[in-house]
């Protein structure tokens, strides 16, 4: 799925938003995570995950190829961890996801 | 610097301030933004946002682990992953760069 089918998708289920309002929706999370990544800032979505950044000391690395040395320079990695929910919904056997509603439904009727 | 945690509270603010919406349908649209990503992502498809990053689905296969504490070893049983890969422009962004991509 990239961007322009994620804001189709929402735009359908929200007949009354033009679609150019879902993009700018969609853009202003995203715009949001990146300025306070850029701030050093973490961003916690429970459910989802957690997006933070690392910091790169410089260091002195080498062509490969040559094995010429070259200075690479200090930097900041964004760095992102899965969250637990979305670690167990991966990881879920197909069964147990379909046992789900129907198993409140048989608590019911019982 | 004072770091802080940004949070779903700050997303649907963020939404808020910029498009016309009321603050209920502004989380409303959030919180379906987020489960549509998920949802898409719990089925193994890949979810790409140009100038943001890629969600991606990795597949592990078994292999043997060890207990850090104990040191006995432990088989570490198959399962499916998600991994993030930036894109460029977020690199440079936080790098404090400014990329041609990204005009406004």
């Amino acid at each position: 799925m990239i961007k322009s089918e994620l804001v189709l998708k929402i735009a359908e289920q929200n007949p009354h938003l033009y679609q150019r309002d879902v993009e700018n929706i969609v853009n202003s999370i995203l715009n949001e995570i990146t300025s306070a990544l850029a701030n050093g800032d973490r961003v916690e979505l429970r459910g989802f995950g957690a997006f933070s950044t690392k910091k790169r000391e410089p260091r002195i690395g080498r062509n490969p190829r040559t094995g010429e040395q070259v200075d690479i320079t200090g930097k900041v990695v964004p760095s992102f961890k899965q969250s637990k929910d979305m670690k167990a919904r991966l990881n879920m056997e197909p069964e147990k996801v379909q046992k789900k509603t129907p198993s409140k439904e048989r608590a019911k009727s019982a | 610097m004072s770091s802080r945690t940004i949070t779903r509270a700050d997303l649907y603010e963020a939404v808020y301030a910029r498009v016309g919406l009321s603050r209920t349908e502004s989380a409303a649209l959030v919180e379906l933004i987020i489960k549509e990503i998920c949802d898409a992502l719990a089925t193994g498809e890949t979810v790409k946002l140009s100038s943001f990053g890629s969600f991606i689905i990795r597949s592990k296969t078994e292999r043997m682990g060890r207990n850090p504490k104990t040191g006995v070893e432990a088989p570490i049983t198959p399962r499916r992953v998600m991994v993030f890969k930036p894109s460029n422009v977020l690199k440079a962004r936080i790098n404090g760069l400014t990329v041609e991509d990204e005009e406004e």
